[in-house]
Formats: structure tokens, sequence, C-alpha cells
């Protein structure tokens, strides 16, 4: 409890500090208003149907991007980790792939997929991929050669290992993966909502509040939300593996 | 030797194929691997200027924004992973600015400093310290006891103690987090580069696409891929070279 | 007695390293038999190839019986984290109709002592109570051969003469064939009803010993029996205890290695 106090303590000089420098001459007022005003607008703002909304479709295309890219990342990482053929013969074009930044393909997933939301999604898949997938492959190569041994002494066949020793042993892993790839979908959610141009959305709220009224307020009430809604997935996320996967 | 060049042989089979694919299709959002190298040559080796006015100015922009965020990450990751007094105050608050969509405070960052290098500067250092940050911090946290009786029996000076013990038990989680923050500062640098301003690779980008000019815009994709894919085999090198140390397990020696 | 197992010219090398050279036993019904050999030379590639885990490079293996189970030494990386200790005994049952698997589970928690541990993970058990596990794994299986990998020699002292004794009493019990591979003089003497006592590498049959000490064994009176003593005396002068070791450690660790990937990617 102690240590929760002083996180609070963490938090509330970082806010007063960020008060003092709000209020300073030496930062424009418009540019940064200081928490009290942020707070005030963020109250405002969770009342309004409309920013819940808003909030609600960058969570759930953030939900069903994360979802899309377990389906996909999860079995590749499967076959990529216990065949080491495959593994090999794919490790340039995925070492080319991996790092071209999911941003960059914004311009061309807006002229082939346009401005809807199957833009964002695709692109959040891209960038979420990656840490499953690399996840995955490194937790078959973590694999305890042991508890094969084990289960196939009691009879357990090829597919059985799989699915009864390495899909089990590697979860954990799998799981990190899945944590650090919701953090980069959020983020590349918002930041094509940003860019790109959506028409609803946390990242869509933080253009209009700035390009219009240039309510500086309401551009740090979303990213306050966006923070918050990152750190709701990771903790979450983390407390379901210490839950459910606990070795 | 063998499995260096079935990785290759599969990597320019796709690209065979793409080619082939591509003149057949004929699609202008998908053009053939040829015509995006001619693309490419025309933009950048025939007209020279745009490297140097855009190219060298993004990596500039990358690199630089990369090493501070990751000197003020390690220095400060480092002394908050051997106090844990200072992690309960700071912990919270760095799970929070951690979660913050980087991209969201652009705006800001546009208000503060003007559109330029330097808010693209800004944006990209406050994107990519969490990691190096939280990296340090774990690395720091992992010196094993015996090193730390060891050091204290031996009475070794401050600066040894922490150039000598605790950065090196910690080196292995900074280059992990170094390595992620590498790939994020491309991201970072494209996504300023798309409102900060009119130089650079991701304004060319944004450029190509608003001319409907789709071979410029893969030239560029493909550009980013390549950079990408070099700096980070770079890191590579300089991280096995530093961690040679390090006992590696059959697993590694084998991959 | 039939044979349970029946092992003829059994030979492995790898690559130009030979491990066994030329085995030929037989194991028979409800026996105990102890292989005991020095460290590296060979002990576990000659349960691997009984278990089936590697193919020999010559001889052949028989065993009369459908399947058999195997008792590592490493309990902690050879049960399964995710599975509770029922789950993990549940594990070869996979067939068997689930209320059957629960009797035999819960039947084989109780020879070895941990029927209040069922609904546990192995990782909250102590060393010993994880071997136990272990055990009641393979008995549960009804294998027609039980194969113990130094199944006691990652715990300490005091564990390990109950387990042996736990060991004894299952095996009378239920019957239960077994088949122990040790570098441990002592328990090999104490355990078994038969030892084989082998080279260094490449593992050749040095000495094919009953022990002629009656069934009922106890950790303080059989120790100091003499014929107890005289036998080990015995095995330990075959095995040139005290003597210079002949095994080359680098051979050996690469003999180690290759074994290893064999498995993977078998």
């Amino acid at each position: 409890m102690r240590a929760f106090t002083r996180g609070l303590i963490g938090i509330a000089g970082f806010l007063a500090l960020w008060e003092l420098l709000g209020r300073s001459p030496l930062i424009p007022a418009h540019a940064l208003p200081p928490p009290s005003a942020v707070i005030g607008e963020l109250v405002t703002q969770l009342t309004s149907p409309e920013f819940i909304s808003h909030v609600v479709a960058t969570v759930l295309a953030v939900l069903i991007a994360i979802g899309i890219a377990i389906a996909i990342a999860v079995p590749s990482g499967l076959v990529l980790g216990s065949v080491p053929a495959v593994r090999h013969a794919t490790r340039a074009v995925i070492e080319f792939l991996r790092p071209i930044p999911s941003v960059a393909l914004i311009p061309l997933a807006l002229v082939v997929l346009g401005f809807g939301p199957e833009t964002k999604i695709t692109l959040a898949v891209y960038a979420a991929l990656w840490p499953i997938l690399f996840n995955t492959i490194y937790a078959l190569d973590e694999l305890d050669p042991l508890l094969v041994e084990t289960s196939r002494v009691f009879g357990t066949g090829r597919v059985g290992v799989l699915f009864r020793v390495a899909l089990p042993s590697a979860l954990p892993f799998v799981l990190t993966g899945i944590r650090l790839a919701a953090t980069t979908a959020l983020i590349v959610m918002v930041s094509v909502e940003l860019m790109a141009g959506a028409q609803i959305g946390l990242g869509y709220f933080i253009m209009e509040a700035r390009s219009g009224p240039g309510r500086m307020d309401q551009v740090l009430v979303g990213t306050v939300v966006a923070g918050v809604i990152g750190v709701l997935l990771n903790s979450g996320l983390e407390r379901i593996r210490r839950r459910w996967v606990a070795w | 030797m063998n499995k260096f060049l079935q990785r290759w042989t599969v990597f320019a089979g796709l690209i065979v194929v793409w080619q082939v694919f591509g003149v057949w299709a004929d699609d202008p959002f998908f053009p053939p691997p040829s015509e995006i190298v001619t693309a490419a040559w025309e933009w950048w080796v025939l007209e020279p200027e745009n490297v140097t006015e855009h190219i060298l100015p993004s990596i500039g922009r990358l690199l630089s924004g990369w090493a501070i965020a990751s000197v003020i990450g390690v220095a400060l990751g480092l002394m908050l992973g051997r106090s844990d007094r200072a992690m309960e105050y700071a912990g919270p608050l760095l799970v929070f600015l951690r979660s913050i969509p980087p991209p969201a405070l652009v705006p800001v960052f546009l208000l503060l400093f003007k559109a330029g290098t330097s808010m693209q500067l800004a944006t990209i250092i406050f994107g990519v310290i969490w990691p190096v940050l939280l990296n340090s911090v774990d690395g720091a946290r992992s010196v094993d006891v015996t090193k730390v009786d060891t050091s204290a029996v031996f009475r070794i000076p401050r600066y040894q103690w922490v150039l000598g013990v605790v950065l090196p038990a910690a080196s292995p989680k900074i280059f992990a987090g170094l390595r992620v923050s590498l790939s994020l500062s491309l991201v970072l640098m494209v996504i300023s580069e798309l409102v900060g301003t009119d130089n650079g690779i991701g304004s060319q980008l944004m450029t190509a696409q608003r001319e409907f000019d789709y071979t410029r815009m893969w030239a560029g994709i493909v550009l980013l891929g390549v950079l990408g894919y070099g700096l980070n085999t770079v890191l590579l090198a300089v991280e096995r070279r530093a961690l040679a140390w390090q006992p590696r397990s059959r697993d590694e020696q084998h991959a | 007695m039939s044979n349970m197992l029946e092992v003829a010219d059994l030979g492995h090398t790898y690559g130009d390293y030979e491990a066994i050279g030329g085995l030929t036993f037989t194991v028979k019904a409800g026996e105990l038999v102890c292989v005991v050999g020095p460290s590296g030379c060979g002990k576990s590639t000659l349960l691997r190839t009984i278990s089936g885990l590697i193919k020999p490079s010559r001889g052949d293996v028989t065993l009369n019986g459908s399947h058999l189970a195997v008792v590592f030494q490493d309990y902690s990386r050879s049960l399964f984290p995710w599975l509770t200790v029922q789950g993990n005994v549940e594990f070869p049952l996979r067939k068997l109709p689930r209320a059957e698997r629960r009797k035999r589970a819960a039947e084989a928690l109780e020879w070895v002592g941990l029927s209040g541990a069922a609904k546990k993970r192995p990782w909250q058990l102590s060393g010993g109570m994880q071997q136990r596990v272990a055990i009641a794994r393979a008995l549960a299986y009804r294998p027609a051969l039980l194969l113990m990998d130094e199944p006691f020699a990652s715990v300490d002292a005091q564990t390990r003469f109950e387990l042996e004794d736990l060991l004894l009493r299952v095996r009378r019990e239920h019957d239960t064939t077994v088949l122990v591979v040790t570098h441990d003089i002592d328990e090999s003497v104490y355990l078994g009803d038969r030892i084989l006592v082998l080279s260094t590498s490449p593992a050749r049959l040095v000495a094919n010993l009953e022990v002629p000490l009656p069934a009922d064994r106890d950790q303080v009176t059989t120790r100091t029996d003499e014929t107890f003593v005289e036998l080990r005396s015995k095995v330990a002068r075959l095995l040139n205890v005290g003597g210079k070791p002949a095994m080359d450690v680098d051979k050996w660790a690469a003999a180690e290695r290759e074994s290893l990937s064999e498995t993977v990617s078998s």
C-alpha cells in the first residue's frame, strides 16, 4: 500500500510540475493548457456520448486488429518455429517485411482500402503481427526437449506434441507477445486515425480538436484517454497472464 | 551457405512472382519491382539533391533522436533501477507515459516547437525513450546479489560500480530496448514528417500519394524497409561485439 | 519367469564416437534390475534406445508388452508446469474414458502418498514430491517396464532414502518390472534384484550380479549387512573406483549434444 501511495505522489508531482509549466510565461498558454483545465474538460467529455463513441470505436478497432493478428501470427509462428526448413526459407522475406514501418504503408492503404475502418485495422494488424509471431517462434525454440521426450515416451504423436506440449509451453511467451502487440496496435490505430482522416475514433477526435478550434485541452484529453486505454490493455493482459498462465 | 542460398532463393522467387504478376495485372496500385527500381533510380540517383535534401536529413533526425533518447533513457533507467524507492515513486507515472501514443502529442509539440526539426526530434525522443528506459531499469535490477556483494567487499569506487558492474550486467536488456526503440524511431520519423515538414522521406511519400505517383510511393516504402533492415543489422552487429562476453547457449550458437 | 525385456547386441555410435558397444541382457517379469556404470559411460544412451527415443545403430530391443514408462532424473523439467498434479498423472491416459482416467490417477497418487496434492501444480511441491508425481504418472500408465534414469540423483539424501523405499514398496505391491539406471553403487545394491555393471564408453557389460539380499530391505540394517557391504565393494572394484577416469570429456559432451539434437529433430 505504501508503494501505491508513493506512485500516487509521483503522478501528483508530475501534474504539479505540468501545472506550473502551463501557467508560467515560458510556455504559451494555448500550447500547453495546465492539468486543471484538462481535467475539467475530461469530465465534460466523459459525459458526452459523442466522445464515448470515439473511444468505443478506437477500442473496438484495436480489439478486432489484435484478434486478427493472433489468428494469423500464432499458427504461422507454430509452423515457422517447428519446421526449420520453412523458417530458413522465409527468413529473408520476414526480415525485410518486419522493419517496414506500418505508417509508411498509410498512403498505400489509403489508396487501396479507402478511408473506412479497414485501413486502420489492416495497418494495426500489420504492426501487431510481428511481436506475436516472433514470440511464438522464440517460445518454440525454448521448448524443453525433456518435455517432448516425456510425452513421446508416453506415446504422444507429433501432432499431439504440438498441441498438448508445444502450445501450452509457448503460451506465456505468446501472451507476452500479445501484450506488446496490443500496445503497438493502439499506437498505430490512433496515429492512422490522426493522420489518415478516419471518420471516427480517438485520433480523429484529437485531429478535429487541433485543426478546427485549436482546442489544446481537448487534444490533451484525447491523449490522456489514449494513455489510460493503453495502461488498461497492458495491465489487463498482464493480469490474465499471471492469473491463467502462472508457470 | 546452403541455408543462405535457400533463404535468398525464396526471396528472389517472390520478387520474380511479383514482377510477373505486376506486369500481367497492370494495376496502378501494385507496380512490378522493375518499375519501382526504375523510379527509385530516377528519383534518387539521377536527382541526387533528393537524397541530400530528403533522405539524409531524415536519417539524421532519426539517429540523433534515437541517440538522445538512448543516452537519457539509459542514464535515468540505471539510476531508477538501482533504487526501489525511486521506482515506487516513478513507476506508475512511467507506465502511463509509455502508454501514450506519441503521435497524439504531435499537435502539442507543433505548438511548442513550431514545425521543424526540433518538433520532430521531440516526437521521436518522447516516443522511443520508454523501451530504453524501462529495459535499463529491468537490467539494473537484474544485477545479482553475489555481484553486488563482491563489489561491496572489494570497495570499488562509485564510477567503477556503475560503469564496470551495473552497466555490463544490464547491457543485454539495454540492447533489447535499443533495438525496439530504433525501429520505433523509424516509425516516428515518418509520422513527424507526414505532418511536420515539407522535407524528409515521409513527406515525399505523402507527396507521391497526393500526386497519384504510386510507383514512387512504393519506392519510398521499399526505401524505408531497406533502411530499417540496414539499421537493425548494424545494431545487431554492434550488440554481438559488445555482448561477446556472454556465455551463449547451444541454441543461440546454431541460430 | 518370462522375459519382459530382451536386449540383444545393442550398440550405438554418434558420428565416430561409440557410446554403447554391443550389450546383451534380459529383464525378467517382476524383476528390478539396476544398471550401474561410471558417469558418461553411455547409460543415458542405453535408456534412450530402450525407450525408443533414439534408434540404435545396431542390435535389437524387444519389449514383451505394449508400452513402457520413463521416470527422468530432472523432474522439474519432465512434469508439465501448466497441468495440475492430477493432470500430469492423467497425461499418458488420454485414450481412456474420463472416469477411468480419474480413478487410475487417484489410485496412483495414493500409492505414492500424494492424494492430498492432486489439485496443486507440480512447481508448488518440493523436489521429492515432484519426483513422486513423476513416479505416479509412470505407474498409472501400467507399463510393462518402468525405466528410471537416475531417478533420485537430484534430491537430498533423506528424501532419497524415502523414495528408494517407496519404489521398493510399490513395485512389490504391484509387481512392476523396473530397470533403474544409476551411477550410485550403494543405490544399485540396495534397490536391485540384479545389477548390470557397465564399463566406460563404449559401454560394455562387465558383470551381471545377482543380489542375494532378502526382498525386505531396510535403510539401516540392509546397508550394514555383510552381503551388502561385500557386494558394494565388488561393484566398486569392477567400476575401478579410485582409478584413472578413462572418459574423454570433450567427446562425451559432443555426444551428449548429438543425442539431444537427434531427439528433437526426429
